[in-house]
């Protein structure tokens, strides 16, 4: 199988969706040259109409993408940095997150708003935060975050097809990771859990960037005799609670790591659904693993301190083990 | 140029800010090649004389708001470079005690009133700060950089009828280098200048030789002034260029792309500020060759102690996460 970097995979699930659906096309800043390289080299095949450069104008350009799939095409809106969504947060959460329930079903959205989503590059509370938790609270807007390249692709052509507003995060933490990308086409589907590690000890729950930190702290709870399972949800909005709640009947013990900020994160609302649906087969209290409750440091070493870690995970699992 | 009427004071003060920022960058891009530097550096070079006439122009209560490209204004302000350069290595005796970094360096105490990563962010804020002078009867004006990029978020042209709708203190200056990272302006807007804009809001719209010090520092003198007397707000639209990369090490982003060619940056590059106004005090005798040889070795020894203060300092202690987060 070709082993593909995690931006590459992404790439090609954009060309691929946009050879197969002329009405797909790509909007956003520097989307051309691409800023990040993911949609690097799509201009070159699809020319100006189907890959426009815009003015720096977030709540313009993601209002016109909801405008056109309204009237019949399939956007995809590049906004860079999840920190831009807040620009556009009017179109988002009032207008696509809520007009074919409000219109009573008259309508849809397909369109799909691309961001990078997260911390690792050191470049302060304007480009470094999560913000996934913030979307995970509309009612009508999917979430997906994918940790490997094979997902990024899978997710992202799911993500273009489907008929619903799609929030699609990628991460310049993971940008470089490889991982097996199969030539031939396939789909994931939305809201499909992963389960990358089986373990009859605890659950860990993970998204993204912290699915690495999920397991290199199980690896490190193995040599102690604790086998975790880890599972990688890969959609936050809607997200696979069947596999989470089988994988806690049989583990009794329930972990959540998530990079956001703890309040009300993605973290918050798998614990809740852990404690309410899983309460008889809990053997000790759910535990969250999130950012530390502050803004993004600037410092490597404060963005690190601020992160979860893999010393965090294990403490967690720790204390669901007394 | 003709810029007699300048006094020789002003403009020796001005050439001196130049010469600061300059320096300080030159040296704030090698140690980011070397890789010392985290995260992301957008330099002003090029466009230091904006920020140094505009700064001439303005006491030191005036306040400023700055962009993701803002050690020019911190230095143009006053700042000091020995805290601005370990801010920039995340180091604890940065101005922002390493939480900040390059994109939001802030010094309240000389009325810097921080730089600001997300493009047009700062501007609302400035028509706060006109809004605060005008309510407590102060002469204070508020005075906001921001990039021609910046001139198309809604946040632009809010804050531009809101201070003139409320006649405030704030002078608007656009610095429009002609380009938004790799797109551009020519192509993001069908206007040839962003100080037309200021027709639709009912105030001044000034354009401007952003690589002229000492216009900057006259066209933004009367700005004040108009703001300082109530005239309420104007919009200077300097023209100006950046020397070298949107972010430093913008090669690996372009991965072989170019997005301006030579001869355009080439004819840019011969419009230096700094060259400019050098030539300027020569031909006008304003300072002697001697003097100026050691203000520049002044400069760069300022800026090498700066480097090495904020080599030795140490990284901020873990525990300061939690620090200055509620009062
Ligand atoms: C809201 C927002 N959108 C996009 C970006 C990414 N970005 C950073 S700098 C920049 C270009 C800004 O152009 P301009 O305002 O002309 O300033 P310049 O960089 O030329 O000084 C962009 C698009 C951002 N930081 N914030
Ligand atoms: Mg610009």
């Amino acid at each position: 199988m070709p082993r593909k970097t995690y931006v590459a995979a992404i790439q090609e699930a954009l060309a691929e969706e946009m050879r197969r659906d002329p009405r797909v096309f790509l909007i956003g800043e520097d989307v051309r040259i691409g800023v990040f390289p993911s949609t690097r080299g799509l201009h070159a095949e699809f020319g100006d109409k189907r890959v426009i450069d815009t003015p720096i104008s977030e709540l313009a350009v993601a209002g016109a993408g909801i405008g056109a799939a309204v009237t019949g095409l399939r956007p995809i809106v590049d906004l860079m940095f999840g920190t831009f969504l807040y620009l556009a947060f009017d179109q988002i959460a009032n207008q696509a997150g809520a007009m074919r329930y409000m219109y009573g079903g008259q309508t849809k959205a397909p369109l799909v708003f691309m961001v990078q989503n997260g911390a690792g590059s050191s470049a302060g509370h304007h480009h470094s935060q999560a913000v996934h938790q913030f979307f995970m609270n509309m009612p009508q807007i999917k979430v997906i975050l994918p940790s490997t390249p094979y997902d990024g692709k899978g997710l992202l052509k799911s993500a273009i097809r489907d008929d619903n507003p799609v929030l699609f995060l990628h991460s310049l933490a993971l940008g470089g990771k490889r991982g097996d990308v199969p030539a031939d086409e396939y789909l994931i589907p939305i809201g499909a859990a992963d389960i990358k590690r089986a373990g009859n000890d605890v659950t860990i729950c993970a998204v993204g960037p912290t699915v690495y930190t999920a397991l290199s702290a199980a690896k490190t709870l193995a040599a102690r005799g604790v086998e975790a399972e880890v599972i990688d949800l890969r959609s936050l909005s809607p997200w696979d609670k069947a596999t989470v709640l089988e994988s806690v009947a049989k583990t009794g013990r329930f972990v959540a790591v998530d990079e956001s900020f703890p309040v009300c994160s993605a973290a918050s609302e798998w614990c809740a659904t852990v404690a309410e649906a899983a309460f008889h087969h809990l053997r000790a209290p759910v535990q969250r693993v999130a950012n530390k409750d502050v803004p993004m440091p600037f410092s490597p070493v404060l963005e690190k301190a601020v992160l979860p870690s893999v010393a965090d995970v294990i403490e967690a699992v720790n204390k669901t083990l007394v | 140029m003709h810029h007699q009427d300048i006094a020789v004071d002003v403009v020796v003060d001005i050439y001196t800010r130049i010469l600061r920022i300059r320096r300080f960058e030159e040296e704030v891009a090698r140690l980011f090649r070397q890789g010392q530097l985290p995260g992301f550096v957008h330099l002003y070079i090029g466009e230091e004389a904006v920020a140094a006439g505009v700064c001439a122009a303005l006491t030191d209560e005036d306040t400023i708001i700055s962009t993701h490209r803002g050690h020019g204004h911190v230095i143009a302000k006053g700042g000091d470079i020995k805290r601005m350069m370990a801010e920039l290595f995340g180091k604890s005796t940065g101005y922002c005690k390493g939480k900040g970094g390059s994109m939001h360096i802030a010094d309240f105490d000389i009325g810097m009133l921080g730089a600001i990563g997300i493009v047009g962010g700062g501007i609302p804020i400035a028509v706060g700060a006109g809004l605060s002078a005008w309510y407590t009867n102060s002469d204070r004006v508020s005075v906001c950089f921001f990039g021609d990029g910046a001139a198309n978020e809604g946040s632009f042209h809010e804050s531009l009828n809101l201070a003139s709708a409320l006649t405030l203190p704030v002078v608007f200056v656009c610095e429009n280098n002609q380009y938004g990272e790799f797109t551009p302006a020519a192509k993001a807007m069908n206007i040839e200048h962003i100080a037309d804009r200021a027709v639709g809001y009912g105030i001044p719209g000034v354009v401007a030789n952003g690589v002229d010090a000492l216009e900057m520092y006259r066209v933004a003198s009367a700005a004040v002034r108009r703001a300082r007397g109530g005239g309420g707000p104007t919009l200077i639209e300097a023209k100006t260029h950046r020397r070298g990369s949107h972010a430093e090490g913008e090669e690996a982003f372009l991965g072989g792309q170019t997005y301006r060619d030579e001869a355009e940056t080439a004819a840019a590059q011969a419009k230096d500020p700094l060259l400019l106004l050098h030539t300027y005090v020569g031909e006008n005798n304003i300072l002697p060759q001697n003097q100026l040889e050691a203000l520049d070795a002044q400069i760069t020894i300022a800026v090498q102690e700066a480097v090495d203060a904020a080599r030795n300092s140490p990284e901020p202690a873990v525990e300061t996460v939690f620090e200055d987060l509620w009062l």
